[in-house]
């Protein structure tokens, strides 16, 4: 498997399952802290894998990748074990539920972004606005909001990060099943 | 996200290269740069694309302000206005984009094709489009703005001009406008190419706008936009896909693979590197990647090989 197309295939399938996969973790781990580390660690094993073959299934291999990894924590850490199992049977029946069309996702993605933005803290959001919607460059930025370029870059890297724990991490209203 | 947690070490650097890629002259080093740290571990991919990705969703916004905020005047004033006031416009900004969003739908009219498939439609306008295979796209005709979003795909678009409604169709948060034009414009995974037949259009990316002429191709990434310019048959190759038929001069495999796996369930893999840096030439049915096939092992001399949905080419 090429390298981009690993990557391609990351984006598409991986990617949009991180709210499951948060949800998977949060259920099955005490400490919010480690959450972003575990995140982390699932990904990485999981391009690991898909450069010997990508795995037909994503959702299934997603949270499989995830569940060993918690066992493995569990081990090693010597704590209170937890049952995985039941919760991953229920995250399968989900993943039957017909899709939603084109349209529905593409306007979801649009409330999703607007959710995002609405969710970044206030001097991060206008940056992101300002270079996102009038394209302004870091100067200009720094210019219009009355600091220094570093301060600005600082509020884009929070922005890049914040929107994409909104983005990828949370649940939209279509893939959340009542 | 009132209680941002802290980013750990692998997200910072991964935003930090970002940032950096979006707002400075990204060279060779630069992208060595990124490359090296990426290839130091997976963890670094996977937080790295996932910021892109994110990123790079953020284009829709653009396309919102195209589509929106020329009725509502604050954005394009907001330059001149005082330092009380910056605040005030950014949080215009967003209520725009909202009040953009819900409005948004209901007119809008949506075509879309499947893999291997391929439609022509024309507009009330009298305009002529053409989706090629696996397509979607958005159109919005009104008394006062013509528009389109190409979410993904192909699309040839033969628009009748008006000068008082100009056409403008939007990619990946890049715009094209039509000065009385033939054109294609194609969207696949953040790459949007924008080719130009007949008259003349203007592509706008959030810096200085690009005007167009016949002949001029047009390839934009996140990070960086290439024009060229060919001769007029030599861009015709790429409309064979209207009359169903995909055209190779000096191509080399690994794009044949790429153009026949746009249209066909049965892929075509390459199987190695220098297999894939072979160059063929030739016309073909579009649907039929078999035939390929088989000219690749009978007149190549290349070894082909079926495995369920794949037809694997190697030496």
């Amino acid at each position: 498997m090429t390298a981009s197309g690993v990557k391609a295939w990351f984006v598409r399938e991986v990617l949009p399952l991180e709210p499951i996969l948060m949800h998977f973790l949060r259920q099955n781990w005490r400490n919010r802290a480690d959450l972003e580390d575990l995140r982390q660690e699932v990904y990485a094993r999981v391009l690991e894998a898909a450069e010997h073959g990508l795995p037909d299934k994503p959702k299934p291999f997603v949270l499989v990748t995830a569940r060993n990894l918690l066992i493995n924590r569990v081990l090693r850490e010597r704590i209170v074990p937890f049952d995985a199992k039941a919760d991953l049977d229920d995250l399968e029946v989900a993943s039957d539920a017909p899709g939603p069309d084109r349209a529905a996702i593409a306007r979801d993605e649009l409330r999703k972004l607007n959710a995002a933005l609405d969710r970044l803290p206030p001097r991060a959001r206008e940056a992101v606005v300002l270079r996102r919607i009038e394209g302004l460059s870091r100067r200009e930025i720094a210019e219009r909001m009355g600091v220094t370029e570093n301060t600005v870059a600082d509020h884009i890297r929070t922005g890049m990060n914040a929107l994409a724990d909104v983005l990828f991490g949370e649940p939209s209203e279509l893939t959340r099943r009542s | 996200m009132n209680d941002l947690p802290a980013m750990s070490e692998i997200n910072a650097r991964a935003t930090a290269f970002l940032e950096r890629r979006e707002f400075e002259n990204w060279d060779e080093a630069d992208e060595r740069e990124l490359s090296a740290w990426l290839s130091e571990s997976k963890a670094h991919c996977a937080a790295f694309w996932r910021l892109e990705a994110a990123w790079e969703r953020t284009h829709r916004l653009a396309a919102l302000k195209q589509e929106h905020v020329s009725h509502a005047g604050p954005l394009r004033t907001a330059r001149r206005l005082p330092g009380w006031s910056r605040i005030a416009a950014a949080s215009i900004a967003i209520a725009v984009i909202v009040a953009g969003f819900y409005a948004f739908q209901p007119q809008d009219t949506v075509y879309r094709t499947p893999l291997g498939g391929r439609q022509t439609v024309t507009l009330a306008d009298g305009s002529e489009i053409e989706l090629n295979t696996d397509t979607v796209l958005s159109t919005r005709l009104t008394s006062t703005s013509r528009s389109a979003v190409l979410v993904q795909g192909e699309v040839y678009f033969r628009i009748r001009h008006d000068a008082k409604r100009p056409f403008v169709v939007t990619a990946n948060g890049k715009t094209i406008t039509d000065l009385g034009t033939v054109f294609t414009v194609r969207n696949d995974a953040g790459r949007v190419r924008v080719a130009l037949f007949e008259g003349k259009a203007r592509v706008d990316m959030g810096g200085k706008p690009i005007i167009l002429s016949p002949g001029d191709k047009l390839i934009a990434t996140a990070s960086r936009t290439v024009v060229s310019h060919e001769q007029p048959q030599t861009l015709s190759t790429d409309l064979g896909w209207r009359r169903g038929i995909v055209i190779f001069k000096r191509t080399t495999l690994a794009e044949v693979a790429a153009e026949f796996n746009r249209y066909n369930q049965t892929k075509l893999v390459i199987a190695d590197p220098q297999t894939a840096r072979l160059t063929v030439g030739g016309t073909f049915p579009a649907d039929n990647v078999e035939l390929f096939g088989r000219m690749a092992s009978e007149i190549l001399g290349l070894r082909v090989t079926r495995r369920g949905t794949q037809i694997v080419i190697s030496r």
